[in-house]
């Protein structure tokens, strides 16, 4: 038995990368999602096609061969990464790629009045934008930014292919060293599990809070 | 690193060898998704608790964990109980359980955008519940959900480099094996996502079409 305690310390470790991981990635992501999501909106056409072909072109390839490109071709173009560096980079460009349509379509699902009241108001665009719009669209937003860091989270497994020390690679080391497959993948199943519950729990309450204040402005 | 074109053809045959693989398990793992996603949907709308609720929980467990660690689990574990199962179809066997549980939702959310006018008129006409299904809920259920399922089955296709870690020689491990055999990897790694960005834009064109074609809800 004192050994599994041993192997269990190596799958926490592997859990401490996977969250730093995750939430490295999410701010990342949060940024290119507003920077992108914004960037469609935009009145100049060269910001709107630059946020499209972001979006299309990450969300149009596998997660898989971004990361695989990050960390095996951009050291050919001089670019050198850390495991960890390509693994943030590769999540949040991608995850953010996602996440930049949810922004787009929250904004635009806020009503023409809110819009015309801005106007009326007087508020500049940023103005109307950061006081008005934003911090109602981003109500709409939480829901599926929840589901966007558990994607995230669950994407996090495959930098285990590029030698990062995280959950599942931790897995295949107590494998190879044990030679019993049954524990530490069930293990980390539900690690796993229970890291996506702590996501959608943690998304929800923030919305309760949010949402505070702001009943009967919307139904 | 110079992008070498000569290369590049002399690879093409062996990426072509993993792109039918890469289709293939497309396909079998879309038809497994499709079959499995309506047996959790109609599970979870069983007048009978215990099936409803075990079979909720065990979706919501599945959603909540990688895809990789789930393969991993289906080609190393079950080994250990006596079952041994070719690469290719653990890979299909995992992308299918996968989405199945996605596409569960798209099937409950069809089948709860069936106004219940239906439901009463099938009763008032005094169908039995196998005819109401076959006859009134499941004709009118389908096609709004076409565009929701063709997404995930794009999804999927993306997820596909999965499968070259439990040894599939799909598309990525081709190129993987290419590029560890000619210490290349610009040109196989960026032929990949060359590949995928292609599939992935024609697919957009064809969902675009399956949206206009079958999205609307006629009232």
């Amino acid at each position: 038995m004192t050994q599994w305690s041993g192997y269990l310390g190596l799958i926490l470790q592997g859990a401490l990368v996977t969250i730093e991981l995750t939430l490295m990635g999410s701010v990342l992501a949060l940024i290119m999602a507003f920077l992108a999501g914004m960037g469609r909106l935009s009145r100049f056409f060269a910001l709107r096609a630059l946020a499209t072909a972001y979006i299309e072109f990450f969300r149009g390839t596998s997660i898989f061969v971004q990361l695989f490109f990050a960390y095996f071709v951009l050291p050919l173009a001089g670019v050198e990464l850390t495991p960890l560096q390509a693994g943030v980079l590769a999540l949040g460009l991608n995850v953010g790629a996602y996440a930049a349509e949810v922004v787009r379509g929250a904004v635009q699902s806020i009503g023409r009045e809110q819009h015309e009241a801005c106007i009326a108001l007087n508020l500049g665009r940023w103005q109307g934008m950061r006081h008005v719009i934003l911090p109602q669209a981003f109500l709409v937003m939480l829901p599926t930014f929840g589901n966007n860091a558990i994607e995230l989270l669950k994407a996090t497994a495959v930098v285990s292919l590029i030698s990062l020390a995280d959950l599942t690679f931790q897995a295949q080391v107590v494998r190879a060293q044990t030679g019993n497959t049954m524990v530490p993948f069930t293990t980390i199943l539900i690690i796993y599990f229970i890291l996506a519950l702590l996501i959608s729990w943690g998304v929800r309450s923030l919305e309760r809070r949010m949402a505070r204040g702001l009943d009967g402005v919307r139904v | 690193m110079e992008w070498d074109w000569n290369f590049v053809w002399e690879i093409m045959p062996t990426l072509i060898q993993g792109v039918k693989i890469t289709i293939l398990a497309t396909l079998l793992g879309s038809v497994l998704a499709a079959i499995i996603g309506l047996g959790i949907a109609l599970a979870r709308r069983s007048p009978n608790r215990a099936l409803s609720r075990t079979v909720g929980f065990l979706a919501e467990f599945i959603r909540g964990t990688p895809l990789l660690v789930q393969l991993y689990f289906i080609f190393y574990v079950l080994p250990d109980i006596g079952i041994l199962l070719p690469p290719l179809v653990a890979g299909v066997i995992g992308l299918g359980l996968h989405y199945g549980t996605y596409t569960a939702e798209v099937y409950r959310a069809g089948i709860d955008n069936v106004p219940r006018g239906q439901w009463e008129a099938a009763k008032a006409c005094n169908l039995n519940a196998r005819q109401t299904w076959t006859h009134i809920i499941i004709p009118q259920a389908i096609p709004p959900m076409i565009p929701a399922l063709a997404n995930y089955f794009i999804a999927m296709f993306k997820e596909t480099p999965l499968l070259s870690a439990i040894t599939v020689l799909e598309l990525m491990n081709q190129a993987k094996s290419v590029a560890n055999t000619y210490y290349r990897y610009i040109e196989p790694i960026t032929l990949v996502g060359a590949f995928f960005l292609a599939i992935s834009l024609c697919s957009v064109v064809l969902l675009r079409w399956l949206e206009r074609r079958y999205g609307k809800i006629e009232r």
